[in-house]
């Protein structure tokens, strides 16, 4: 019982950064735009959250500089794509180095010290349930701030003008441009919002998942959660069920490793990714419905009429 | 709205002028139009007609003149702003959106706050009223041509516009689709709305339209009332000087003892996506010395079978297709170039050519592998011969009588039809045994186009096989010798050119032929 409950914690623990991450990279890619710099802001969220957190007292204070950490840094890259009209791939990819770099630097002096931790909330009553009470209802408030985050985008995508708009731009920028929609400002505003969502990411890493700061601590989830949002086939929903398999298997696999089953643990290393990777393909294996959900424009620069 | 003189002009355009760097797309054009009129405006492709329209719906800034609306200066500085005026547009190029549903594509394009379901409603309420069937739920992408021009259509209408631009609105329709059109064309003129109509086809001007104005290298031409005109007058306002029609000596021998060049022999394909269509037991003889036309409306799997004859799409089974007869239905587009077939793609830029390429790399892209020996040198090395490269192109751009500017410019700088000039000419240069070309002159302008025709017949006459798909059935009918309409993936039997009708044609096209 308390085993279980237990697990149950850990694994949304290891799936929370991942789905937030991931879910910026949704709205991002959606709106047409390709930003591989997940990672780096990731990892500046990270940072900031633990250096914040440490000179003010305050978790929250820390998670909120994280956001606008993770904002102002792909702000940097939305110049670049999107004023400068550079190649996305490129400018992804030197965002991830650069924040890797940054944040190392930054943190340099951080490094081994205790952290502060961000406190759960219980819900009188409701947390106290069997098995479940503590998952639903005694966690952190990044936990609770990553499914509000699922909900709104599914709704935001799905349910509001707005949101056609940006899928409209995603699919067809040179469509929505005729029609008057102002495609490069739209992919800005999707820009920070993934940025800000990446720097929250990272923010949980350093405040609730350990709390302390390490370089270079994202370890590679924030191109986890790139791959996520592909095999989620752009879709919220799917980006959370990959998101918890993937945690799910990760404390499975640790789990396994320390009751010495007799596989090579190189091998239950990877199989989160080998179990999520398999499942995310066998729900997506719909090709109609994949090609449908695929941004038409991902990847390609948009330059308006002169 | 406000009570005008009805002599007032809704729509009164002075001396606008646009320029894109030193090209002058649209010099110091004047343009009335009246309300309750169709006004057509004429022009051959690279006219300025797209340029001055798109100034109309504020996608483009004039750069001097001025545009008054009901007898008020306006600056139309944005889609938003004509729309809020009472302008709408129909594009040619449709700007819908594949992957949403028509009622959500309408929705994009509403600046009110209503909610989808409503629009939904009022989208097939307004669709019903004015003649055009629509269901919002449907995926715009697995809409046909037709149906994705009645999305915009309705589109427009809902913003309840009192001037409708429509691009080339029956470029892509079949004859009866364009006949249904003109009524609802014809009913929003009766209620006093005026529509400005872009065409190059002479014979819908002079039914449908009250006026028309005439534009020429970027400049007014004439202005003119059409039922007075003849098309040979109209076309001789936009080109200039009078087109050559295309000839064809009309006896090509007895089909009995020419040689069979392209054989398809059913061929049948699984759709590649969820916009693409299925092939369907396809069987068809291309002899020496003919020009066989496929005619339908776009999106039937006329790009499916293209891709499937030209080697993109490789069959299962090699007798499937036969080119000079030898099976070569496994082989790839070098194989079949080598068998002596050439291939010219729908698409120029990006398909037919590499747009950032220039002309001479193109030409060697293409012919690399049948005739590229001769424009390598160093054995092995395989090194490029500029100049025996360069001198293909002058050939090439000589003989098609290409417009270039500069000695070897990149494909993408090349207007739309010259670059076809080019392309075409690029694989005749190689006197090919089958030639297989898709819309051969889809937007290119009459004096290009007529060229591009006369090649194809030379072409024939010399003793190839061409097979010529194009949704333009004058087309056809001009150069074809027998004709074959592409319904759904499936391919109706061929019928000499001399037995066929326009209703006949277009009753095929509509899928009607199978329900007699």
């Amino acid at each position: 019982m308390e085993m279980t409950q237990a697990i149950l914690l850990t694994v949304a623990t290891a799936a929370t950064p991942l789905l937030i991450a991931a879910m910026g990279e949704l709205v991002v890619e959606r709106s047409g735009v390709l930003n591989l710099g997940v990672e780096g802001m990731m990892v500046m969220g990270a940072v900031t959250a633990f250096v914040v957190a440490q000179m003010t007292g305050s978790a929250w204070l820390g998670m909120v500089a994280a956001i606008l950490a993770g904002a102002a840094f792909s702000l940097l890259f939305g110049f670049l794509t999107l004023t400068l009209v550079t190649n996305q791939v490129a400018s992804g990819l030197a965002l991830t180095i650069l924040g890797l770099g940054v944040s190392a630097m930054i943190g340099e002096s951080y490094v081994g010290l205790p952290g502060i931790r961000m406190e759960p909330i219980h819900i009188p009553g409701l947390s106290q349930l069997p098995l479940v009470g503590q998952f639903l209802f005694g966690q952190d408030p990044i936990f609770y701030l990553s499914i509000l985050l699922t909900v709104g985008v599914s709704w935001f995508l799905f349910r509001t003008r707005a949101g056609l708009t940006l899928r409209a731009i995603g699919d067809n920028p040179g469509s929505a441009h005729a029609l008057g929609a102002h495609v490069v400002r739209i992919r800005y505003l999707a820009v920070l919002f993934g940025g800000a969502c990446a720097g929250l990411a990272g923010a949980q890493l350093s405040l609730v998942y350990v709390p302390q700061w390490v370089e270079n601590m994202t370890a590679g989830r924030g191109w986890i959660a790139l791959a996520l949002v592909v095999f989620a086939s752009w879709r919220p929903w799917r980006v959370l069920a990959g998101a918890y398999l993937f945690g799910a298997v990760t404390i499975g696999q640790l789990h396994a490793q320390a009751l010495g089953l007799g596989l090579p643990s190189q091998f239950l290393s990877a199989l989160p990714y080998l179990a999520t990777i398999l499942v995310l393909v066998l729900i997506s294996r719909n090709r109609r419905s994949t090609m449908i959900n695929t941004p038409a424009s991902l990847g390609k620069p948009f330059v308006p009429d002169r | 709205m406000s009570v005008t003189a009805t002599d007032q002009p809704l729509l009164d355009v002075r001396r606008v002028t646009k320029t894109f760097g030193n090209l002058v797309a649209c010099d110091a054009i004047d343009l009335v139009i009246k309300r309750g009129e169709i006004h057509a405006l004429l022009g051959e492709n690279g006219a300025g007609k797209s340029t001055f329209v798109k100034m109309l719906f504020g996608s483009l800034q004039p750069v001097a003149g001025e545009i008054f609306w009901k007898g008020r200066k306006v600056n139309i500085s944005s889609p938003a702003v004509a729309r809020g005026l009472g302008i709408g547009m129909v594009f040619q190029h449709f700007s819908l959106f594949d992957s949403l549903t028509a009622a959500e594509n309408i929705a994009l394009s509403l600046d009110k706050k209503i909610p989808l379901q409503d629009i939904a409603v009022r989208a097939r309420d307004l669709g019903e009223a004015y003649g055009l069937p629509l269901d919002p739920d449907a995926l715009v992408g697995d809409l046909s041509v037709g149906e994705r021009q009645r999305i915009e259509i309705i589109r427009c209408l809902l913003q309840e516009p009192d001037l409708i631009i429509l691009d080339e609105p029956t470029s892509v329709l079949t004859p009866q689709e364009a006949d249904r059109l003109f009524v609802t064309l014809e009913r929003l003129r009766a209620e006093g709305k005026s529509i400005l109509y872009i065409s190059h086809r002479l014979d819908e001007v002079k039914r449908l339209c009250d006026r028309a104005t005439v534009l020429r290298h970027g400049k007014v031409a004439g202005d003119c009332d059409p039922r007075k005109e003849t098309p040979a007058s109209l076309a001789r306002m936009m080109v200039g000087n009078d087109i050559k029609i295309a000839r064809r000596d009309v006896a090509t021998g007895g089909k009995g003892e020419a040689r069979p060049l392209l054989e398809i022999r059913g061929l049948s394909q699984p759709p590649r996506g969820p916009f693409s269509t299925a092939l369907h037991d396809i069987s068809l003889t291309v002899y020496a010395g003919e020009i066989v036309g496929i005619a339908g409306v776009s999106g039937n799997g006329q790009g499916e079978f293209f891709e499937s004859v030209s080697g993109e799409m490789r069959q299962d089974r090699a007798d499937t297709i036969r080119i000079g007869g030898v099976a070569a239905g496994r082989a790839g587009i070098s194989r079949r170039r080598g068998l002596g077939a050439a291939f010219v793609p729908e698409e120029r830029l990006g398909h037919g050519a590499v747009p950032e390429l220039p002309l001479t790399d193109n030409l060697l892209l293409s012919r690399y592998a049948t005739d590229g020996g001769a424009f390598l040198r160093g054995g092995p090395l395989k090194i490029l011969a500029r100049h025996r490269l360069q001198s293909a192109v002058g050939s090439i751009v000589k003989a098609m009588d290409v417009r270039k500017s500069g000695e070897n410019p990149d494909a993408s700088a090349l207007s739309g039809g010259n670059l076809q000039k080019f392309i075409i000419g690029r694989e005749l240069a190689r006197k090919p045994a089958v030639l297989v070309v898709n819309q051969p002159t889809w937007g290119v302008d009459a004096g290009a186009a007529a060229y591009v025709r006369q090649a194809l017949i030379d072409l024939a006459r010399d003793g190839s096989a061409v097979l010529v798909i194009s949704q333009d059935l004058d087309e056809l009918m001009e150069i074809c010798d027998r004709i074959a309409v592409m319904n759904q993936g499936a391919l109706s039997k061929t019928l000499p050119s001399a037995e066929v009708t326009l209703e006949k044609i277009g009753l095929m096209m509509g899928g009607a032929d199978k329900a007699a």
